[in-house]
């Protein structure tokens, strides 16, 4: 299937250098354990607005857990965590809620409602926030933008047993950009895809960031992936950051536990 | 709520079980008293509620209507010869009738339901928790816990006592069936007699206690599931969990309703 991936670009994001943008995300030595099991020690992040953060990791180093304790799905042991200029921890259930519309999250292995259609899948985050884009009563045009962003606007009526990893992908990141996010996290958004299909899914990523002008936080263990879309990587190693730089700078650096990220 | 882990890590293995006992009790309370909570804030989510009604009622009826056939067939099979032993073969529609309305018909249809409802509920919600599809419900500000968990509670606790009702007539009819083929009594004695055996002192506690049973049957099934832990491998564990302390739980309320019952007739 030849699908429609170009995307009129309507936002660019900022123009000026990353460090003097705002900070969408600050992350101060944030700490958690699960049991004897310490995989966040510590660990440090400012996401820039408009800017395509990477942040690489060995399996079970604590990536997923650090997004997921940016919107609140889990609870850090301590640490600051402020997003679009909030405290997470000081906020209440509304609030939260609130805020989770102008953040987008791709889970790693798509989270498509299984029990319902990719029309009802994209209305699902409408249902809770639809007054933030201003429109009141019709979904329909907003699901098929989105669909149309990811070039599927025909599998509208499918479910999704109906479609291939790829495209479910896609579909939920169709979802997770529906209600126009400011910031998307992307946890493994490549994962357990061939190199085609994960070749879509980046050149989508840069497509909607371009669009949109979003900020990203991307959860990554592949390289290929890093290397396109970063602006700015982290390598999180032990709980903590370790490396920072662009792609080209830790690419060449001699540190054997960065060198080993890099190894084909 | 995040269910702690299990507590039994000493060396007496009755004494952790003791403890994991008390603290899965203490976790399924919390999540009752989640739920009370949950049901009456707004908003209400009708459409879904509507929609697990006819799930988990056409899931079942099927099953609750064969087994209460078989069940009204077989007791009156049973019963038949002791009762004319007796000389007391008349006295078999009341005998059934009382039986079936005040104990048998819900007690067997809240364990059909306690395996194929909980069971249900558990490895669907199970399955959502494992594909992270409750967390993306989370952090799209809608609440799963209300959408997924409080439509299937009230769902099953509002369809239970008409599946009670539906099954009870099925086995009344089987019974029915023997009487008019091994006794020559008509249907509509049979059952003129059944209504006038019958009182509201029989019909009002079996129904309010099927609300009961609709009530632990859903609360179980979606506390194992929402809780499910351990990948695909938890998703089993959930949904065989949710049928056993479902089932356990049926015969618990069942003995609290029937000590309660006891107490208003002696009244």
């Amino acid at each position: 299937m030849i699908c429609k991936m170009e995307i009129k670009e309507k936002t660019a994001a900022p123009d000026n250098p990353i460090g003097q943008r705002k900070a969408v995300i600050e992350i101060r030595d944030l700490r958690k354990t699960f049991g004897n099991n310490t995989v966040l020690n510590g660990f440090n992040m400012k996401l820039y607005e408009g800017e395509n953060l990477v942040v690489m990791g060995k399996s079970g180093s604590g990536k997923s857990v650090m997004i997921k304790c940016l919107v609140g799905l889990m609870q850090p042991d301590s640490g600051y965590l402020e997003v679009l200029g909030k405290e997470i921890k000081n906020l209440d259930r509304e609030t939260l809620d609130i805020l989770r519309a102008d953040i987008g999250f791709l889970f790693q292995g798509s989270a498509l409602y299984d029990s319902m259609t990719v029309r009802e899948n994209l209305e699902f985050p409408l249902r809770r926030h639809k007054e933030k884009l201003g429109k009141t009563t019709e979904t329909e045009p907003l699901v098929l933008e989105a669909l149309e962003n990811v070039g599927l606007a025909q599998t509208i009526d499918l479910m999704p047993e109906e479609l291939s990893g790829g495209m479910q992908r896609r579909i939920a990141l169709a979802r997770t950009i529906i209600l126009k996010p400011k910031i998307i996290l992307y946890d493994e958004p490549t994962s357990g895809l061939d190199p085609i299909t994960s070749k879509e899914i980046i050149d989508l990523m840069r497509s909607i960031q371009k669009k949109y002008g979003t900020s990203a936080l991307i959860i990554t263990h592949d390289v290929d992936c890093a290397r396109v879309v970063s602006e700015r990587m982290i390598l999180l190693v032990d709980g903590i950051n370790y490396a920072e730089g662009t792609y080209a700078e830790l690419s060449e650096s001699n540190d054997p536990n960065v060198e080993a990220f890099f190894k084909k | 709520m995040a269910v702690s882990q299990k507590t039994g890590t000493g060396t007496n293995p009755m004494l952790n079980s003791l403890k994991d006992f008390f603290t899965e009790i203490g976790e399924l309370s919390y999540f009752a008293g989640r739920f009370f909570r949950e049901f009456l804030k707004p908003p209400f989510e009708s459409k879904e509620l509507l929609r697990q009604c006819y799930q988990l009622g056409n899931r079942s009826l099927v099953l609750v209507l064969v087994t209460g056939f078989i069940i009204g067939l077989v007791m009156d099979l049973q019963s038949r010869p002791t009762m004319i032993n007796f000389g007391a073969v008349s006295w078999m529609p009341n005998m059934v009738g009382i039986s079936i309305v005040r104990e048998i018909g819900p007690v067997i249809t809240a364990l059909i339901c306690a395996g194929r409802i909980a069971s249900g509920i558990g490895a669907e919600l199970g399955s959502m928790r494992v594909t992270e599809q409750i967390d993306a419900m989370e952090v799209s500000g809608t609440n799963p816990f209300k959408y997924l968990v409080v439509t299937r509670i009230v769902a099953a606790t509002l369809v239970l006592p008409l599946l009670v009702i539906f099954g009870d007539f099925v086995a009344l009819y089987g019974s029915a069936l023997v009487e008019n083929l091994k006794g020559n009594v008509s249907f509509q004695l049979y059952f003129n007699t059944i209504f006038d055996a019958l009182s509201y002192g029989d019909l009002l506690p079996a129904t309010i206690k099927s609300f009961f049973f609709g009530f632990v049957i859903g609360l179980v099934g979606c506390f194992k599931g929402y809780n499910s832990k351990k990948g695909t491998a938890g998703v089993g564990i959930a949904a065989n969990t949710a049928v056993v302390m479902a089932s356990l739980l049926v015969f618990v309320v069942d003995f609290i309703a029937v000590f309660v019952t006891d107490i208003f007739y002696d009244m």
